[in-house]
């Protein structure tokens, strides 16, 4: 077995040595001054594949404090008439026992938790918990690069990310209480302090972490986009990335295009906060009283907030989408059906993320004519997003699937994405907007397309990465619960949630005492609860087996564990700085080259057989 | 910093992936004032929109940067042909006319106050102060890269070496481009007031 293992390693290691691109890295490498110390290689370490554990991780416990924060707020929506009593000690006085020891959960704070669920999952957890993780660990190792362009900067970008955690986690305990107007923020409610005791000092620190945020955003994609476009290795073009690394660039680009433009609406909205204009603010009375604001239009708001909150979506998912697209084309042994249509559907998906904004603001009083416009482009995104559909499956079809983890959650997703995708359909009409805007139908169809779609690319991903980050494997059994858990666990949440949709329950609300004709959902709001305890508890054995398996999972024994192609599977088992100990490889050809001419596998780093025609023309 | 690494490894490459990072930047920044002056035009087509001429103030400031650009232009090109005095007093030059620009926006707002156009009222005179605040901002970050320039200038040894000519160029490269964007950003409140 050993000598295997020694022949398997010497293979690539001789072609790189043999064909690889000489930079003389050792020549400029006296002692190692990234790992020298604690400090320096854990902390503010300049290391990408240490920079992507820390986005990793940080985004591991913000996604445990997010999703209790949606257990806590679907037990009131479950099971209103019990008493939450219990959880008193943790939410102190947010829970307000009467005198019979009868808890209710105050309403003020069940808002915050609902706005804080969102924020929380779709910036930290999805954007820099997905994207800041695998563009980190993926760019450098699989374009063939020692690190990023800049490493300072990309330091740089996850420590703007964890300032912008510590001012949100700060948020949660002030007296006056987190943000709680919505992850969107709409004004006039997030724009007068005197509007909710949530928009005081919550709204503040909100709006600084996420402008915090948006600085470790642009620090990371300018990086990520400056890595693929200048340091390729050599051979390396365009047409022979892995489809991970298409990915992350054009969500780069997603990124860098748009989250400025929230950066202006922020700015807007903290003149009128703070400094008394009226960019978003008209005439209103608060408590009788007349504000001295006049002219301002909330509208404008909504425009730029979701001139980013569009995009937006696709930065979550596209990294999805391309770590899922590795993932069955390795685990299924076959090359990735459609490559170049895969790629021009990203960027045709990217395009048109631009174009589509309004389909947010069909009922915001935007003019019924450009409501078309917008609709016909928000229909368009479906072909795209088919053909990538049509190709992952295409991919999968007779394949010698491996069904392991990271496979099982890389079809998971295919089967999320369709679910979620078809609903997007019916969203995107304007008219059938008119009964269906902020019901649960909203609520159902954003959580399994990019919410749960984009956690089992997540999940897939750290299934299948977690041997180059720590050397061992996760386990199979835990892993595998998990992934059916998970499962059926999200379908039993969210299914449900389009029949209350469809008879207009609206989302956001506190109780639906009031409404007769929502009674009968009682049962079935219990139901949902129960499915989202049991997903959160499965959740955490994720969690254990993370952990557990970073110090006692199964030890990698070979370089190249799932006998994948491209170039991270080269470097050595405990990757060191610069990834390749001596030269870097170079390219010879595409990343997908599984079952060719009767090989199982060709890595990238092999050259053509004579007479061997090249897969990526 | 890597960036040593990163030279030495990259350095068959035409462009420089850390100019390069600077424009994806400026693309960045450039989407933010896009933002911006399209929050403006909407806002404007809403109607109860206060009309007024900016101090003349702003049209010496647009001067005064313009000619910032030319002086730094200037010292790139005696840097590159070894002409250490014209380099020094053209970048200490650049560094002066910045300052200068930066106060002149100040006296602006004041002249703008002082004519009745104040923060709190009409959102026409309010996107002035707002659009003009922000580029300051980033003006402000053209003059520490500056000042970080003119230090290097005057306390290292005059050397004309591959490293300091990109350092010089991205300041050069960021310091024309808060200029070109005050130029548009002055030419459209001007016209589309």
């Amino acid at each position: 077995m050993a000598n295997l293992v020694e022949t398997a390693k010497t293979k690539e290691e001789a072609l790189i040595e043999e064909l690889g691109y000489d930079d003389h890295f050792h020549d400029h490498h006296h002692g190692d001054k990234y790992q020298s110390s604690f400090v320096s290689k854990y902390i503010f370490s300049m290391d990408h594949k240490i920079i992507a554990k820390q986005f990793l991780i940080t985004g591991m416990i913000w996604a445990i404090i997010g999703a209790a924060m949606s257990v806590i707020f679907r037990l009131q929506l479950g099971f209103p008439e019990e008493s939450l009593a219990w959880i008193k000690p943790l939410l102190g006085k947010w829970i307000v026992v009467d005198s019979n020891g009868f808890g209710t959960l105050d309403p003020e704070f069940y808002y915050a938790l609902v706005t804080m669920h969102g924020t929380i999952i779709v910036f930290f957890v999805l954007t820099a918990g997905l994207s800041g993780t695998f563009s980190n660990l993926l760019i450098p190792l699989q374009v063939g690069a020692r690190d990023m362009a800049s490493p300072f900067l990309n330091m740089l970008s996850y420590w703007f990310f964890f300032l912008a955690s510590v001012v949100m986690f700060i948020s949660l305990f002030l007296n006056t209480g987190p943000f709680s107007g919505g992850w969107v923020a709409y004004p006039p409610l997030s724009a007068l302090p005197e509007a909710s005791s949530g928009s005081k000092a919550g709204m503040t620190l909100w709006t600084t972490s996420l402008v915090f945020f948006v600085v470790s955003v642009l620090l990371g994609g300018v990086n990520y986009i400056t890595t693929v476009l200048n340091l390729r290795t050599k051979g390396m073009t365009m047409w022979r990335l892995p489809l991970t690394i298409w990915a992350f660039f054009v969500t780069a680009i997603l990124g860098l295009l748009s989250f400025p433009v929230l950066v202006s609406a922020f700015f807007l909205l903290m003149f009128d906060r703070g400094l008394g204009t009226s960019f978003y603010l008209s005439e209103i009375f608060i408590g009788g009283q007349a504000l001295d604001h006049v002219g301002g239009s909330p509208i404008l708001y909504q425009h730029l907030f979701w001139f980013l909150g569009h995009p937006e979506v696709y930065i979550i998912i596209l990294p999805a989408m391309g770590l899922v697209s590795e993932v069955l084309s390795v685990q299924s042994r076959k090359p990735i059906f459609g490559y170049r249509a895969m790629v021009l559907s990203i960027l045709a998906i990217a395009f048109l993320s631009f174009i589509v904004w309004a389909h947010h603001m069909f009922m915001s009083g935007v003019n019924p004519f450009i409501s078309n416009i917008f609709v016909v482009f928000t229909l368009i995104i479906a072909v795209p997003s088919a053909v990538k559909v049509f190709n992952w499956i295409a991919t999968l079809y007779r394949g010698r699937v491996r069904m392991n983890t990271p496979a099982l959650f890389a079809i998971g997703f295919v089967s999320m994405f369709i679910s979620g995708g078809l609903t997007g359909i019916f969203l995107g009409n304007s008219a059938i907007d008119i009964q269906l805007h902020d019901t649960y139908f909203v609520v159902a169809h954003f959580h399994i397309v990019m919410g749960v779609a984009a956690f089992f690319g997540m999940f897939a991903g750290i299934y299948h990465w977690f041997p180059k980050m720590y050397g061992r494997f996760m386990n199979e059994t835990m892993g595998k619960i998990h992934f059916w858990g998970t499962m059926i666990g999200a379908y039993v949440i969210f299914w449900p949630m389009h029949y209350l949709g469809m008879i207009g329950v609206p989302r956001r609300y506190y109780s639906f005492d009031t409404f007769d004709a929502f009674g009968s959902f009682d049962g079935l709001n219990a139901f949902i609860t129960i499915g989202a305890i049991i997903t959160f508890v499965v959740q955490l054995l994720f969690v254990i087996n993370f952990f557990y398996s970073i110090w006692k999972g199964k030890k990698m024994t070979e370089k190249n564990p799932w006998k994948a192609n491209t170039l991270e599977w080269t470097t050595p088992i405990d990757t060191g700085h610069g990834n390749w100990p001596g030269k870097i490889p170079t390219v010879q050809r595409w990343a997908y080259d599984y079952g060719k001419d009767g090989k199982e596998f060709i890595t990238q780093v092999t050259p053509l057989a004579e007479g061997e025609e090249p897969s990526d023309h | 910093m890597d960036i040593a690494v990163n030279k030495t490894t990259y350095n068959r490459n035409k462009i420089s992936p850390l100019k390069f990072a600077l424009w994806a930047s400026l693309a960045s920044i450039s989407m933010m004032f896009a933002g911006f002056l399209s929050a403006y035009l909407v806002r404007q087509a809403a109607g109860n929109w206060f009309e007024f001429v900016l101090p003349n103030l702003f049209l010496w400031s647009t001067g005064i940067i313009v000619l910032s650009s030319v002086t730094m232009h200037w010292a790139v090109k005696a840097f590159r042909e070894e002409d250490e005095r014209l380099y020094k007093s053209m970048l200490l030059a650049t560094f002066c006319l910045g300052i200068v620009f930066i106060i002149t926006q100040y006296q602006g707002w004041l002249a703008m106050q002082a004519s009745g156009i104040d923060l709190k009222g009409n959102p026409s005179g309010a996107f002035v102060y707002l659009i003009s605040g922000v580029h300051v901002a980033h003006v402000v970050g053209g003059i520490a890269a500056l000042l970080v320039a003119l230090i290097h200038g005057f306390t290292l040894p005059f050397k004309v070496t591959e490293r300091r000519k990109t350092r010089l160029d991205i300041t050069a490269h960021y310091w024309h481009y808060v200029d070109v964007l005050w130029v548009v950003l002055y030419l459209f409140l001007t016209f589309y007031r």
